[in-house]
């Protein structure tokens, strides 16, 4: 009898092309995404050794994190950011690879435009020079980010040298309660096992709670996947999987639709399978989640308390921790239901999906923002965008006194011009509460779409479940 | 890529942990489409104060941390984002070697990739090393790669280990892919496979 394998291993196996004695692979890559950002240097690189994109029908490209969200009919203000695109546009035109326009509707956040067209699809390994390039793994695929430099050793060579991961699954039991969702369910596993927990490892998501997930929730759990130090998530396909897939522009034909299904439903793990480490957390003792400082992993109860840092459980976390109350001008004791904000965030490849948008939508819908906060609403693509207007969510937004934007990065990088000033401090559904991440001295809480909401109606951090 | 064999310099304390690439160097410097000239915004918003004067308390502001090629910091340096530019930035500055209990998987392979070593040690170990570093002018280290050991300054050997493909590409400089392409009829056969197996993903 074979030995049972995992969803990892068997997309691992598959992918070998192949391997040294020592145990290092050369890893066949199906699908390489590709942004502004990271990438100039390798075409240079590519250019200077005179090297070709070995297959460029592999390969998609769209300009993201430095795309301003309004005024798109304008050039770009900011020289270097203008730069950096036309930059990504000419690689694109010189390298013969696709490449979706800053006024083409399809354009997005790269992790969020993948999975919409079609282009990510279970079984395959992505890669990105993007570390959130976790959220495909949602699809159960091998998805993982990667520095410029091996951006161009997959355009050069359509693999990677890498070695296996190790195995993870972290099951969660029974179904949330009312007010609790996906984002709240990935911020329960991190402030859990830690942002360093998964480092060396793949985690597998399992159990009730993630098999009645919609991919949209699914994507949000493997997205901040790489938040728990881990390389990539997985979640199995199954059938609502194959439904969000079928009849995107970059699924599978109807030719080949049946027999692509028959190979997606042999990917799950086998039963028997083991993994290096099983945890397992229970769905109804999630409560909705806020972060308290400057890493993932500060994370608490909407209910709770700014912890004290004598309580540390370490000397240098100690310190960590006191220099993060510090900086986020917060002190050990205050409760975190009632922490005033001064600007809401609604978007990110976390949370700029359609599903996230009707969440947040749901509680702003006859409300208004309270006075003086900014809030903006930023959608993860323009077919979210387009989709979202279809369904009228931008007037609800609108009404509310949300701002309603062109899709983009936006605040969840401060690479363009939205931003947190010093000492402000704002309520945001992307993924990194890092120091400066969102603006030099901004102050980030990361939440769940309609806690942001809830924020920005109230104008302090407070729990959506007393909304009715 | 510039080779790494042995390196004997100025190791600098940084006892944080978390350290993540957003601090090591902020998104703003990311819109640039080199690899060069990052050095100077390496800690950009905890090694400058408002006025962008230099914080005098900042350890890379102060003697002989200037001079630092070697860093010792906290577990689970590097995470976050997988910007390159972090490396590029420590790379700037002069480090060559950074001594953690732990790395971030994506910055610890985008080290390798520039020439650079990450040496992962138990905490212990790291420890010892961060009270040399914090030594003044008694902060030097020698990292020996070929032997895989740190040298402390008074002649102590800390042993640290390393996969062996890693090693071979530092120690040699190595292209990696040139070194892939010499496999390229084994990647043409595993696409002829793959094609038959499983044709959508060839369109
Ligand atoms: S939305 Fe944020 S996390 Fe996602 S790709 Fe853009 S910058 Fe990165």
């Amino acid at each position: 009898m074979t030995q049972p394998l995992t969803l990892f291993d068997k997309i691992w196996d598959s992918h070998v092309v192949r391997q040294d004695p020592d145990g290092t692979c050369l890893l066949y890559i199906d699908r390489h995404m590709v942004h502004e950002v990271t990438s100039a240097q390798a075409f240079d690189g590519l250019r200077l050794a005179g090297r070709k994109a070995r297959r460029p029908e592999a390969a998609l490209l769209v300009a993201d994190h430095n795309v301003p969200t309004t005024d798109r009919d304008k050039p770009i203000a900011d020289d270097d950011s203008r730069i950096q695109v036309e930059t990504l546009e000419k690689n694109a035109a010189d390298f013969g690879l696709t490449y979706f326009p800053l006024l083409d509707t399809r354009q997005g956040i790269v992790h969020i435009i993948g999975p919409e067209q079609g282009f990510t699809q279970p079984g395959m390994t992505i890669v990105c020079g993007d570390s959130h390039t976790a959220t495909h793994g949602a699809f159960g695929a091998l998805a993982f980010g990667v520095g410029t430099s091996e951006v161009e050793h997959v355009l050069a060579t359509q693999t990677l040298i890498q070695k296996p991961a190790k195995n993870m699954r972290i099951t969660v039991t029974g179904s949330p309660h009312n007010g609790v969702g996906a984002k709240d369910i990935i911020l329960a596993i991190i402030g859990r096992i830690g942002a360093a927990g998964g480092t060396g490892h793949v985690i597998e998501y399992a159990g009730e709670a993630i098999d009645e997930l919609s991919m949209e929730g699914r994507m949000t759990v493997c997205n901040m996947t790489i938040e728990a130090g881990a390389r990539a998530g997985l979640v199995a396909p199954d059938e609502t999987t194959f439904a969000y897939i079928k009849g995107r522009p970059m699924a599978p034909g109807a030719d080949q639709w049946d027999a692509a299904v028959a190979h997606w439903k042999s990917l799950p793990s086998d039963p028997g399978a083991t993994y290096h480490s099983e945890i397992t957390l229970s769905a109804a003792d999630i409560e909705p989640l806020v972060t308290w400082g400057t890493s993932p992993e500060d994370v608490l109860p909407v209910t709770g308390e700014v912890p004290d840092p004598a309580k540390a459980r370490s000397e240098a976390k100690r310190r960590s921790m006191e220099r993060s109350l510090e900086y986020m001008g917060l002190e050990a004791g205050t409760k975190l239901a009632g922490i005033p904000i001064q600007t809401a965030f609604i978007g990110s490849c976390t949370n700029g999906r359609i599903e996230d948008l009707r969440a947040a939508a749901a509680i702003a819908k006859g409300r208004k923002v309270a006075h003086g906060i900014r809030a903006l609403v930023v959608p993860g693509s323009g077919l979210v965008k387009k989709q979202a207007e279809d369904e009228g969510l931008d007037a609800v937004f609108t009404e509310a006194g949300f701002e309603w934007r062109e899709a983009g990065c936006s605040m969840c990088l401060a690479m363009n011009p939205d931003k947190l000033a010093p000492g402000e401090r704002g309520a945001s559904t992307s993924n990194r509460n890092f120091e400066g991440r969102q603006g030099p001295g901004g102050r980030t809480h990361l939440m769940s779409p309609a806690m942001v909401a809830a924020a920005a109606i109230r104008g302090h951090i407070t729990d959506v479940r007393d909304f009715d | 890529m510039e080779k790494f064999t042995t390196l004997t310099g100025i190791a600098a304390p940084l006892p944080m942990i978390n350290v993540d690439t957003d601090k090591i160097i902020p998104a703003v410097w990311l819109k640039t489409i080199k690899r060069t000239g990052l050095g100077p915004a390496l800690f950009e918003a905890i090694r400058y104060r408002a006025d962008g004067s230099e914080d005098p308390d900042f350890v890379l502001n102060k003697e002989p941390y200037r001079q630092a090629e070697i860093l010792v910091t906290g577990e689970n340096f590097g995470c976050g984002s997988s910007r390159e530019h972090a490396v590029w930035a420590l790379c700037g500055f002069g480090i060559r070697c950074v001594i953690a209990p732990d790395f971030a998987d994506i910055f610890y392979s985008n080290a390798f990739k520039n020439g650079m070593l990450p040496v992962k040690l138990p905490q212990v170990d790291v420890d010892k090393l961060m009270e040399d570093a914090q030594n003044g002018e008694n902060a030097r280290l020698s990292v020996d790669l070929e032997r895989q050991v740190v040298v402390r300054p008074d002649g102590e050997e800390i042993a640290f280990e390393l996969d062996s493909f890693r090693k071979k590409c530092l120690l040699n400089g190595l292209d990696d892919i040139a070194l892939t392409l010499n496999h390229s009829a084994e990647i043409d056969e595993f696409e002829g496979r793959q094609k038959k197996a499983t044709p959508w993903l060839y369109g």
